[in-house]
């Protein structure tokens, strides 16, 4: 489903990706887990086409699809969804508006019919409840005065809304309490866990990873995977180091 | 200045104009002004969209009497030198209104020029403009609020923000306040920025491109110039009217 080839990148002239490898099937949940500055979310940013990250060399097919011939908002469409690390606020434009502006568009690039107001909110009605997020809260400013959990959460509602094929989610998982970790767990597993459907997990942690279980787990060290395995990897990173596991 | 004394770069209130494009106007033009007088305890409201093509150049004199409330919104999206100039006398408790949008691009100065003349107790004045421009234009707000010896318990606010699209646009905020009483509360703030781009890829990456984006962008950030017009059609149209100029944007 998505096949990254022995990608380089850069971000402001220096190398990031060095080289790196993946593929991650349909119905699989992949975890990428590395040090501080190892690329993580170097790689999330360049398969969602951020301005000013720069793929040097290397090829990332999707979906049959040359993903990185793609305009970021197309990427969108072909069914591709980035969960940011640090979601932005947009002051002004409203979760429901915003929300509806981005399902319509990738509805209409699918040549698909738009979506009329009350289904939307039908269906985001749902997802809010699926997420324990509060409908009121979707009426407000994108993300502007939602504390670090309810951004996380909200990104949660947003993907179960625009339902894409394939997630890459950059440390969802950061930013949560116990509880709301379980809740975000549980909603990846709702909203993605299907055999036409694929996940990159990207994470420090082991402990999101008690929820959603990875099929595979890898470690991300200096721009290029150093070792893959089961999900017994994460655990073992989590007692032992990435230098030692590493090595 | 007598009617016919044409305007220099030295008065204030003309800092900013594009004197190529007022020389093209005929003299007389610069001695008239619109006069309304507002009644005691009348309510008026005036929604404006200035799109023409040539120079233009708009006065308008308010007097609003006592309790009266006066509102103005406008839109400046003239494709040459377009300058909407209002000098407003409020008695006491009345109010006046001010929204204003000056957006487009080319070379053109789009401009509001406003004297809120605060002549007796308790009348109050809340102005906000909004400045979206690219190419090599410029908008600017100039707010002069004199506040007169015995108008006490005067509330004036002014707010302002401009928006650049791209280098070599410009936006400039000119906030003047003359107060002869001291129990007063006068409030200014103005900033200029760019789009944020951050917030464009962060809806590029839920799938909106990017002329939609920008767009919504600009929406949001000129909707505050209209906020406090009730009539939600009126405010539709003037936001309308205000993103077709965005059109040819880059």
């Amino acid at each position: 489903m998505l096949q990254i080839n022995n990608l380089h990148a850069t971000v402001g002239g220096m190398p990031i990706l060095d080289g790196l490898t993946l593929a991650v099937k349909a119905g699989e949940v992949h975890a990428i887990m590395g040090p501080n500055g190892s690329g993580k979310s170097t790689l999330a940013y360049v398969l969602g086409g951020r301005p000013g990250y720069e793929v040097t060399e290397g090829s990332v097919t999707f979906a049959g699809k040359d993903l990185l011939a793609h305009e970021p908002h197309e990427r969108a469409a072909l069914g591709l969804f980035l969960g940011f690390q640090y979601p932005v606020e947009i002051p002004g434009v409203s979760n429901v508006q915003f929300l509806r502006e981005a399902l319509n568009a990738q509805r209409k690039a699918r040549g698909e019919e738009p979506l009329s107001g009350g289904d939307f909110l039908k269906l985001a009605r749902e997802k809010a409840g699926l997420l324990r997020f509060d409908m009121e809260m979707l009426k407000r400013p994108v993300n502007v005065g939602f504390s670090g959990g309810e951004k996380k959460r909200a990104e949660m509602v947003q993907m179960g809304i625009l339902d894409p094929a394939f997630a890459v989610l950059d440390e969802t998982d950061s930013g949560l309490d116990i509880d709301a970790l379980r809740i975000v767990g549980e909603g990846i597993n709702s909203i993605m866990r299907k055999p036409d459907k694929g996940v990159l997990l990207i994470t420090h942690y082991q402990r999101l990873l008690d929820y959603v279980v990875p099929d595979v787990v890898h470690v991300l060290v200096k721009g290029r995977i150093v070792r893959s395995g089961g999900p017994e990897l994460a655990h073992q990173l989590e007692s032992e180091g990435y230098e030692a596991v590493a090595a | 200045m007598n009617a016919l004394a044409l305007p220099t770069s030295r008065d204030e209130e003309w800092r900013y104009a594009d004197f190529a494009a007022l020389a093209t106007l005929a003299p007389e033009r610069f001695g008239e002004w619109k006069e309304i007088e507002l009644a005691p305890g009348e309510v008026r409201r005036k929604c404006l969209v200035l799109d023409g093509s040539e120079p233009e150049l708009h006065r308008v004199r308010l007097t609003v009497g006592e309790g009266a409330r006066a509102e103005l919104f406008a839109v400046n999206a003239g494709s040459d030198y377009t300058r909407l100039e209002v000098e407003v006398r409020l008695a006491k408790g009345a109010h006046f209104q001010f929204g204003g949008v000056t957006i487009g691009g080319g070379d053109a100065t789009r401009e509001f020029v406003t004297r809120t003349v605060h002549a007796e107790p308790e009348a109050t004045s809340h102005q906000v403009v909004r400045a979206v421009h690219w190419g090599t234009a410029t908008g600017n707000f100039l707010g002069r609020i004199d506040v007169a010896r015995g108008a006490q318990q005067t509330d004036a606010a002014q707010d302002f923000k401009g928006l650049l699209l791209e280098r070599g646009a410009s936006a400039n905020a000119k906030p003047e306040l003359e107060i002869f009483a001291d129990d007063v509360k006068c409030a200014h703030g103005a900033a200029i920025g760019q789009m944020d781009e951050m917030a464009g890829y962060y809806m590029a990456a839920r799938g909106i491109p990017p002329e939609t984006a920008r767009n919504l962008l600009v929406r949001a950030f000129i909707a505050d110039a209209f906020k406090a017009l009730e009539d939600e059609a009126e405010q539709e149209k003037l936001l309308a009217a205000a993103l077709d100029a965005l059109g040819d944007a880059v």
